[in-house]
């Protein structure tokens, strides 16, 4: 592919799609990420002289694509990838901005990280071996997530002789096991990272495959949500009141909407204290609007001087969440330190962080066997689980399933500011795939 | 800005946000965030586009109220005397307050040594870190991005620093959503990235978007240059020509504005914004390997420098 050189008008009406890798140590992935990396020309040549030049004195003959995106010292040293890396690269129609997450399963946490902001998770599978305990764990944090869209790259095509029944069975098995999940959206794409099949242009070995390539599938996938669906939610981030000759009674409450969209004349409750008002403006970074949606970053203007600080949550009157000091969520066990029954945390939700205790661990989730374990007593890293908590003030909360971000919470150790848990409000995802009607014929998900 | 939002062709759905919307939306609720959390943030503001912009983005997330933190430049005594003009214009212009920290003045009193090869940018280090105890910052706002070095790519966009302003790769906290936690011990301190996800295009799409000014070194003129390893480095009192070198006046501009020593300009004709965007776009090099020495000391020059406590 050759990048055409784009008017800085074309370059701008581009839209973002933030997107998570995730694929087992030899899947092939780094193949599949330098790829696109390269032919969006988003290596450039004294990157490529670098890595080539690491290789050498490395001994190494070819150049070691993972050198591009190994950065760490401790990375190259032992040849793994550690961290989570978020990668940039562009086509005329999109921009993309790419969590490089590592596929050990101790690194399951930064998985998570990767796919809490993902709008799309592609999913490798090495042709040769099909759906393995891997996929099965990198499809459930997916569901887990709520990442919208799920591609399953089936790799290594040219190693199975481009074969059709190889792939549809691969894709049929995965597709039922994630449909199960709750997944709400999956497209399979046979590929081969090393030999360009369906990457970025399409195969010429596999005719039998009418689907779009990878790149044609991130350029094309929708981004944006159904706001009329959506429930509206504003975290109320900051107060503005310059108190200037000027703007001597302006008193705007910043934040970002969460979800939905909010406008002018809108009647709106104020969360927790419930106290009801209308929306008299709506600024947008220095432009007034009369309606303004997820996620832009905006100041609400209220009609009422009522008393609304940091932490709060504006939402329709008539459609304000629920109000609660007993958390029920899934959490993925991110620190080092374990989660136990009885301890006092913080709760950090939206933009309001409040004390917190452990009231209970009902279950663990084993993603090495996929096996649940009823009270656990305690959670450690990587560790998915149902944990029950009683907040010291009620939270404005919905379920994840209905809002990613007011769904979603951190646990944090208050001793030394240590990220201990990720949160996910409400029923599990099997549960709540029960409920939407799906075939959730696998007990053993109900966590 | 298009609040009211420009559809794109072809799009379906009316509410998808443009990128450089997306980017800007995500910078001013980092903003926010720390506004709302912290005691004494500084920005860290060197003159530079990617602090310009780093500006230009808080003054518009707490308007019509001014910007609630004050700015620290850490000055290499090397700097470009058209960025420093910049720099002090802007300040005035916003009735911002700005601290120095000066490499010099750490030279002139003994406490750091000039290195044999007369660059100046690892010696920031020490100021900086300074400054921040100095004046009990406790989050620290910098243009890093993460396209721009491999190290880069790796950090947060809260990034924890112990009391001696250092980082560990290896400790850091997971960032989920978009909830970032900045709880710190006293002492510690947060550095902060609200343009971790801009790439060198978008910032410069934005610039010209939003029309902000830039310091004039950004765009071709011509310059008395020399070269030395491959970069050419502008002539002044920093220390440069030596003997065998030779100055010439080249057609250049700057992709990075830095430290004299070390930030070299490239040659160049372009001299707007749709010339410059025109140009990066077809670049085959990247901003810091074009024009900047001081990374190419080693595979890791980043990211052990990033420990020590630079930006």
């Amino acid at each position: 592919m050759t990048t055409p050189i784009l008017s800085a008008e074309q370059l701008s009406a581009t839209t973002l799609l933030r997107f998570a890798t995730a694929g087992s140590v030899d899947d092939g992935k780094s193949t599949l990420v330098g790829r696109l990396l390269h032919d969006s020309k988003s290596v450039l040549t004294d990157q490529l002289e670098a890595v080539e030049q690491a290789s050498l004195s490395r001994g190494q003959d070819a150049p070691d694509l993972a050198l591009l995106t190994d950065g760490l010292r401790a990375e190259r040293e032992q040849g793994i990838t550690i961290d989570v890396a978020y990668r940039y690269f562009a086509t005329a129609r999109r921009r993309f901005i790419l969590a490089d997450t590592p596929g050990h399963v101790q690194y399951t946490r930064n998985m998570v990280t990767g796919a809490s902001t993902a709008e799309l998770a592609v999913v490798l599978v090495d042709a040769r071996n099909g759906v393995v305990e891997q996929t099965r764990r990198h499809a459930a944090v997916a569901a887990l997530l709520r990442v919208p869209h799920v591609v399953l790259a089936v790799n290594k095509m040219d190693l199975v002789d481009y074969a059709e029944p190889v792939f549809a069975a691969i894709a049929e098995e995965f597709t039922a096991y994630a449909a199960s999940l709750g997944v709400p959206e999956i497209t399979a794409i046979p590929i081969s990272a090393l030999a360009g099949d369906n990457v970025v242009e399409p195969s010429a070995h596999m005719d039998w495959y009418g689907g779009p390539t990878v790149l044609e599938h991130l350029e094309t996938v929708p981004v944006s949500h159904d706001l009329t669906a959506c429930h509206a939610r504003f975290p109320v981030q900051y107060v503005i009141r310059p108190q200037s000759a000027e703007h001597p009674d302006y008193r705007g409450y910043a934040g970002q909407i969460a979800a939905g969209a909010f406008r002018v004349g809108e009647s709106v409750s104020v969360l927790p204290s419930g106290r009801t008002t209308t929306i008299t403006g709506i600024d947008a970074l220095g432009e007034s609007v009369d309606i303004a949606w997820a996620p832009q970053s905006v100041t609400l203007r209220l009609a009422d001087d009522i008393d609304i600080s940091r932490g709060d949550l504006i939402a329709p009157a008539v459609d304000a969440p629920p109000v609660t000091q007993d958390v029920e969520a899934t959490v993925c066990h991110v620190a080092d330190q374990p989660l136990s029954v009885g301890q006092r945390v913080l709760l950090k939700h939206t933009t309001r962080t409040v004390k917190a205790i452990v009231k209970d661990i009902p279950s663990r989730l084993t993603l090495d066997d996929l096996s649940q374990h009823p009270a656990p007593g305690q959670l450690v890293a990587n560790d998915i689980g149902r944990v029950v908590v009683r907040t010291a003030e009620p939270l404005a909360l919905d379920a994840y399933a209905d809002s990613r971000r007011t769904g979603s919470f951190l646990l944090i150790d208050p001793a030394d500011g240590t990220t201990l848990s990720a949160g996910m409000a409400g029923a599990s995802f099997a549960a709540v795939a029960e409920a939407g009607g799906s075939a959730a014929d696998d007990a053993e998900w109900d966590f | 800005m298009s609040a009211v939002t420009t559809v794109p062709e072809g799009t379906v759905n009316p509410y998808a946000l443009s990128h450089l919307d997306s980017l800007e939306s995500e910078a001013v609720h980092i903003f926010r965030e720390v506004a709302g959390e912290f005691e004494r943030p500084v920005i860290l503001f060197s003159g530079g586009k990617d602090s310009i912009v780093m500006l230009h983005l808080a003054l518009k997330a707490f308007a019509p109220a001014p910007v609630p933190f004050t700015l620290l430049h850490v000055d290499t005594g090397h700097n470009f005397p058209e960025v420093l003009d910049y720099r002090d214009r802007t300040v005035e212009k916003h009735g911002l307050r700005l601290h120095v920290a000066s490499v010099q003045e750490y030279i002139d009193a003994g406490k750091l040594r000039e290195r044999p090869d007369g660059t100046r940018n690892p010696l920031q280090t020490v100021p900086l870190t300074e400054a921040i105890q100095q004046h009990r910052f406790d989050a620290v706002f910098g243009g890093g991005r993460r396209d721009e070095e491999k190290a880069r790519a790796k950090e947060r966009v809260f990034s924890l620093r112990d009391e001696f302003s250092q980082w560990d790769p290896r400790r850091q906290r997971p960032e989920l959503w978009q909830l970032y936690n900045g709880r710190h011990a006293p002492g510690e301190h947060v550095r902060v990235f609200p343009i971790s996800n801009w790439t060198e295009l978008d910032v410069w799409q934005y610039i010209e978007r939003e029309g902000i000014e830039l310091p004039e070194i950004y765009f071709a003129h011509e310059r008395e240059v020399f070269n030395r390893n491959g970069m050419w480095l502008t002539a002044g009192h920093w220390g440069g020509p030596k003997d065998h070198e030779v100055t010439e006046t080249r057609l250049v501009r700057y992709r990075t504005v830095g430290d004299m020593s070390c930030t070299g300009a490239v040659d160049s004709d372009a001299t707007t914004l749709d010339a410059v965007i025109t140009e990066i776009a077809a670049s085959r090099l990247t901003e810091r390997g074009a024009t900047r020495a001081d990374d190419k000391m080693s595979e890791a020059a980043m990211e052990d420098r990033k420990r020590e406590g630079y930006f």
